[in-house]
């Protein structure tokens, strides 16, 4: 990395990794304004705006100069220019006088109103005179679904959708249309963009093209908002978030920069899934048993029967991956650690405590999503990261394309920041990258080469890739050729790779294969290279709920019948925020308790079938602390005051056991204090007594309009602000606007009113925020080469297992990820619920065909014996069939659904034609 | 006075046939170049001072000489048969009357840079360019004349940003015909990102007769100081619009007068020397050597080299006016200033030719001739579109004024 000295408007400054960076970055991250539209700094230059205009002078003697956009001019030593020449100052005003020739003067009805980039670099550029006095072009808005409102008529044609949209998300039903003043971007008719990446369209667009559709029926300028640094709860990947309220609405969510999480980004689900905790279902009042069936009931009433239904009897907890560590905490502590258990079946318990042991045995290696974009050769082992973890894949992506780009960069002297011309050179061929997984999925365009097998298969090649790195691990026996050679294929372009990176995960609910993934990670160790590795976890809190339990449903049930003798039969169970209905254990284990008490914030059949509800706080009303994927620990805050009696589960359960009053960094101390695992979990935030110049973080934003009179139909007077005490965040709009990254509300600078002010906010444009990373990791830093191989099924041992057999009379049923349906809350949310595809029987040409089925047709699927019970509502499913790419004797039946919870475990059954088709 | 490209056209119209085009010499320059080599040939042409007929004039051997060594991956020979150029119609004129000489100087182009894959990128509107390249390159083809060349010939889909070297590359690729920021020029990251030169179909058509006859022969052609010959075209209200090869330098009037003067009645006021996107010289500069450095002297370009003349009873406003909506049409759309300014600077014209417009326009036309210069778009489009324009509000100012005070159009 080189330095260089420029002169930007006579003024000397040092630009430190000058070759990878342009002149228009170069100012941004000195803090300069210069406005653009067509850059954007995660897709970075292709010169189309023309708004970023300089004026570059050649040397000391030049006084004349010329005008060249500071986007597409490489940063060199002694390069002078100048933002102020007046010239320059005309050009970038006359360039928003062009776009308003045909921008509509409809700002106070649009939504993107107040902050819009274009707004703001209109104001920059101090254009204010239109000239133009011709009609405007006029375009046919699209339905888009959903999500995204479609305003073509205000669009100034910066690209920067397609470009994102296409090239970098990877989605085909969007494109750019037509030709000179008429330029169109949409898709080919109307109908829901299908890429779970759409919602960003709504940050893209520097103005209001694409907004927030679900916001459109009540929507709230970005400055009436109340705000807060919050977290995804709807996967394991944990991305940052900012949701904003008003009027104690939900008005939307949008992404918080991460730099080493999600970047600018967010998936849909993350962003639309939220809106569950306005939905019909939430549960506001306590309810206990009453002869009548449920009823509402006060919150002392409820405490007092929930501590008399747990006063000597037997009782077991269940926790939840979608519960913070704090609540799953504060239930083991009221129960015990032996008699505190996670929501999910044994099997699948025992899939995530070995994914976490192998990231603890990885230390530093457990890669960042960061360092899974950096990764120079993947390979995805199992994994349908595209439905299970989207911005992961996202991620993953953009290693596959920006790996070639070095080559290019060398050869023909491309610079970095250069997109069109690298991705020219590049021609979308994909980088080393393979993935290996029974069904198809969007990752596959990604991938040099994509490999159907059954999950065995798929552990098979990787154990023979990890063999073949590191010939002391065992090659599994009796691999085929075409197996061979790819594991061939793969081996060398891992260890050809500089960061070689690993993905797996628990989705196909096979030990197996993490256990290959593991293999290759040990045996990449030793080769000092920089291997990493990730592993997907299915919910937000699956990795820190795993951490704190002693096992699954079944463990508890044992559990709660070895007690039951001793309590004289009186049982009861404590649930936090979990649906055991999602499977036939937990469903079991709810029959078994002769008394139960439920706590969480919407109504499920868990919640119906108990005799003590509690309504808890969701992400927006609770505070906590979510373990991501990566051993991230992560903290999320209110982002308005729950409604008494709705607080946070972890409340509720120190106030049934023996820490009442607790706040949240009482109950985090004592989680660092007694699990030396988590200890860092004190460090994911600054502690509720952080104050700058002695104030609170304002929610709130310093122009808030009619704050005294919102509530000025219940009393004339303003409230006093809700008291939170467990942040250093204020419910106000007074106190300061900059904060450590953990705590950020939002991003907002003068002239700087859209979300590109983060500019702003960055130690420089692109790269990680002023004042630290968000959250803190808890995994130990070194790598424990001997635990890595443990886990992955022992040195010289028979690792791997046999290959698949395919059954002449049943079909193995693997479980399917989808971004919208297969995760509990998110599917609550009406435009969400949407998007939820029928569910389907996804089988291979070669089964459709020898069972007599065909795409469309229904089938019905039988569950022999225990596996028929782990399926819900009869042993029997009937379900049409899709035909999809999958090896033979494999199908696969998404999971999680609403109208089919199911475990996400792999199952054998028979398939055959329904019956009831064809009269 | 030496016509090689016209020499073989048969005087009654049709194609030269491959019998008439050997008989006449032809392929021995291929033939020749094959012995010589390709460094022979690049020398040669640099020593011929041959310079792209496209419009730039850039010199033909430096273009080549800008593609890297062989790497073992492909590289490309493009030639740029989309000729939209209004006023132009050269390249149709070549491909029609005698297809092998650009066959043949395909292939010494792609001898001299190395390439195996020539593809010809032809507007799809010239039927019978295609119907005669096609025969030509099957008959060369089944002589074994092309050795291991491959040409294909593609019909351009129709968009004047097609001709633009860079969106012609994306054009041949499927993509959406918008230039690509250089560098990387085409020669490193060109067709499918490989090494890929882009030359014009007259430029190729002398290459088999500076390889038969020699770059001296070649350079004493012409009366300049580039070498050669130069076909030219006289368009508008001229007695006998046509096209003649002439010695490159023959000057502006020469052309007139080889298209027989003006049509009766009327008096040559300006003209367009290289086509639409060029300067308008006024009739007092027909003396200029109609070659790149004595035009650029002159405060115009080459261009193509087909004039376009303005007359005494036809509108500058007007004219100018067709030619801007010619130019809004045809942008991209991809850059900020040419997208929105060149179909306000239509508008402006439009009010003016209406009778509906006043000073502010002329006005916002004199910014637009300003704002779009070289740099400040993304391509040269844009610049091209304001050289009549900048020109004519010079030139024919009083017309301008006119139209905007009231007076309307005294040429109606």
């Amino acid at each position: 990395m080189s330095t260089a000295s420029i002169f930007v408007d006579g003024k000397r400054y040092a630009i430190e990794g000058a070759e990878t960076k342009n002149l228009l970055e170069a100012c941004l991250s000195l803090g300069l304004d210069l406005p653009y539209f067509c850059w954007h700094p995660a897709m970075h230059s292709v010169g189309a705006c023309r708004q970023c205009a300089v004026k570059l002078f050649k040397d000391e003697a030049d006084t004349r100069g010329r005008l060249a956009m500071a986007c597409m001019t490489p940063v060199v030593e002694g390069l002078r220019a100048s933002i102020e020449d007046s010239e320059a100052k005309a050009f970038r005003a006359g360039v928003i006088e062009w776009l308003m020739v045909n921008h509509p003067h409809d700002c106070p009805i649009c939504d993107e109103g107040g902050e819009c980039h274009l707004q703001d670099m209109t104001v920059m550029t101090g254009h204010v005179r239109r000239r133009y006095r011709f009609d405007k072009r006029e375009h046919r808005s699209q339905d888009l679904g959903p999500f995204i409102a479609h305003e073509m008529n205000r669009c100034i044609q910066c690209y920067r959708c397609v470009r994102f949209y296409r090239d970098y998300a990877g989605g085909e039903d969007f494109d750019v249309q037509g030709w000179h003043d008429s330029v169109f971007f949409g898709r080919a008719e109307d109908g829901a963009l299908e890429s779970p990446f759409s919602g960003n369209l709504c940050e893209v667009c520097p103005t209001g093209v694409f907004t927030d559709k679900t916001q459109a029926a009540h929507p709230s300028r970005k400055w009436d908002l109340h705000t807060s640094p919050s977290v995804c709860p709807h996967c394991g990947l944990g991305c940052s978030t900012i949701p904003g309220e008003r009027y104690g609405e939900l008005k939307r969510v949008r992404p918080r920069y991460n730099v080493d999480v999600n970047g600018y980004f967010i998936c849909d689900r993350g962003r639309f899934g939220q809106a569950f905790a306005d939905s019909k279902d939430r549960l506001r009042d306590c309810l206990a048993r009453a002869p009548s069936g449920q009823a509402p009931a006060s919150r002392e009433a409820a405490l007092e029967a929930a501590r008399a239904a747990l006063g000597g009897a037997a009782s077991v907890g269940i926790g939840s991956a979608r519960a913070s560590v704090e609540t799953n905490f504060a239930l083991r502590r009221l129960v015990g650690p032996e008699r505190f258990f996670l929501a999910v079946p044994d099997e699948e318990f025992a899939l995530y405590a070995r994914m976490r042991r192998i990231l603890e045995a990885a230390g530093r290696r457990a890669a960042s999503p960061l360092e899974a974009e950096g990764a120079d050769a993947v390979l995805v082992l199992g994994e349908d990261v595209w439905n299970s973890a989207p911005i992961l894949a996202l991620r993953l992506r953009q290693a596959s394309r920006n790996s070639p780009n070095e080559t290019a960069m060398r050869d023909k002297r491309i610079p970095a920041w250069d997109d069109a011309a690298l991705r020219q050179a590049v021609q979308d061929r994909p980088g080393p990258f393979f993935v290996a997984s029974p069904g198809p999925s969007p990752l596959d365009e990604s991938a040099e080469v994509s490999y159907r097998a059954a999950p065995d298969d798929i552990a098979r090649l990787g154990h023979a890739v990890a063999a073949l790195v590191d010939p002391s691990f065992a090659e599994p026996e009796g691999l085929g050729e075409a197996q061979s050679a790819l594991a061939q294929r793969i081996a060398s372009a891992l260890m050809r790779a500089k960061r070689p990176l690993v993905v797996s995960g628990s989705g196909l609910g096979s030990a197996a294969t993490i256990e290959a993934a593991a293999a290759v990670l040990a045996a990449l160790s030793a080769t000092g290279q920089d291997a990493r590795i990730c592993l997907v976890f299915p919910e937000a809190n699956s990795l820190g709920a795993t951490m704190l339990a002693a096992g699954g449903l079944e463990s508890a049930s044992r559990a709660l019948a070895a007690g039951a003798v001793a309590a004289g039969g009186r049982t009861a169970l404590i649930v936090a925020e979990a649906d055991l209905s999602r499977s036939a254990a937990g469903r079991s284990l709810m029959a078994e308790a002769s008394a139960s008490i439920v706590l969480d914030h919407c109504s499920s059949e868990t919640t119906r079938a108990a005799d003590i509800v509690l309504p808890s706080a969701t992400i927006l009303e609770g505070s906590g602390t979510f373990i991501s994927l990566e051993g991230r620990a992560q903290r999320f805050f209110a982002l308005r005051k729950g409604e008494t009696p709705v607080q946070d589960a972890w409340r509720w359960l120190d106030e049934l056991g023996a820490d009442p009053g607790r706040d949240l960094d009482g109950i985090d101390a004592a989680i660092a204090g007694e699990l030396g695992g988590l200890a860092a979990i004190t460090r994911a935030a600054p502690a509720s007594a952080f104050r700058l110049v002695g104030r609170k973080v304002a929610r709130g934003a310093q122009r808030e309009s009619g704050r005294t009179s919102m509530h000025a139909n219940v009393d004339t007077r303003d409230p006093n602000p809700a008291v939170d005490p467990d942040s250093s965040l204020a419910y106000s709009m007074e106190g300061p606007r900059e904060a450590p990254p953990p705590l950020l509300p939002r991003y907002w600078a003068p002239g700087w009113n859209s979300d590109q002010a983060i500019n702003k906010f960055q130690m420089e444009v692109g790269k990680a925020l002023r004042g630290g990373e968000i959250g803190a990791r808890v995994f130990p830093t070194e790598t424990d080469r001997g635990a890595l191989r443990e886990a992955a099924g022992g040195a010289g041992g028979k690792a791997a297992p046999p290959a698949f057999s395919r059954r002449p009379d049943a079909l193995l049923i693997l479980p399917r990820s989808r971004v919208f349906g297969s995760e509990e809350l998110s599917a609550r949310a009406p435009a969400i619920a949407a998007r939820i595809p029928e569910p389907r029987l996804f089988l291979s040409m070669a089964d459709a065909r020898r069972l007599g089925l065909e795409d469309g047709s229904l089938a019905e699927i039988s569950f022999p014996g225990d596996e028929g019970e782990s399926r819900p509502r009869g042993a029997a499913l009937s379900l049409r069939v899709e035909l999809s790419d999958l090896p033979e004797g494999v199908a696969t039946l998404p999971w999680g659904f609403p109208s089919l919870p199911g475990p996400a475990l792999a199952a054998w059954a028979s398939v055959r034609p329904d019956a009831k088709e064809g009269g | 006075m030496a016509t090689p490209l016209f020499a073989r056209m048969p005087s009654g119209g049709g194609a030269a046939s491959l019998g008439d085009y050997r008989k006449a010499g032809g392929y021995l320059g291929l033939a020749s170049a094959r012995e010589t080599g390709p460094v022979a040939v690049g020398e040669a042409v640099k020593k011929a001072g041959l310079r792209g007929r496209g419009g730039a004039g850039f010199p033909t051997a430096m273009k080549w000489a800008a593609v890297p060594p062989p790497d073992g991956g492909p590289r490309y020979l493009v030639v740029n048969a989309d000729e939209k150029e209004p006023g132009t119609m050269k390249d149709r004129f070549l491909m029609e009357g005698d297809p092998h000489q650009l066959i043949e100087g395909i292939a010494i182009a792609a001898l001299a840079i190395d390439a195996r894959v020539a593809y010809i990128y032809l507007r799809r509107e010239y039927g019978l360019c295609a119907r005669e390249l096609e025969k030509a390159i099957g008959e060369a083809a089944s002589l074994g004349l092309l050795g291991d060349l491959q040409i294909h010939l593609h019909l351009g889909a129709g968009r004047y940003l097609c001709g633009e070297e860079t969106g012609l590359l994306n054009a041949i690729e499927g993509k959406r015909a918008t230039p690509r920021n250089k560098p990387p020029f085409p020669q490193v990251s060109g067709l499918w990102g490989r090494p890929t030169v882009v030359n014009n179909v007259e430029t190729l058509c002398n290459l088999p007769h500076i390889a038969r006859e020699g770059a001296d022969w070649f350079k004493s052609l012409s009366s300049s100081n580039d070498g050669g010959t130069k076909v030219y075209g006289a368009s508008g209200w001229v007695a006998k619009p046509g096209l003649w090869e002439l010695p490159l330098g023959a000057t502006a009037a020469e052309i007139v007068d080889r298209a027989g003067g003006m049509s009766a009645g009327r008096t040559l006021r300006a003209f367009l020397p290289g086509g639409a996107s060029t300067d308008f010289l006024p009739a007092g500069k027909l003396d200029v050597k109609m070659d790149f450095d004595s035009v650029a002297a002159a405060g115009s370009r080459l261009g193509t080299g087909t004039m376009i003349v303005l007359d005494d009873r036809t509108c500058p406003v007007g004219m100018v006016l067709s030619l801007e909506r010619f130019f809004a049409r045809e942008s991209c759309g991809w850059c900020t200033p040419c997208r929105e300014g060149i179909p306000w600077v239509t508008r402006c014209l439009e009010a003016l030719e209406a009778g509906e417009g006043d000073m502010s326009d002329i006005e916002i036309l004199e910014d637009h001739a300003k704002a779009l210069a070289p740099g400040r778009t993304f391509c040269a489009f844009a610049p091209g579109a304001m050289e009549p324009l900048a020109s004519a509000l010079k030139l024919f100012r009083e017309d301008f004024v006119d139209h905007a005070t009231g007076k309307g159009c005294r040429y109606r």
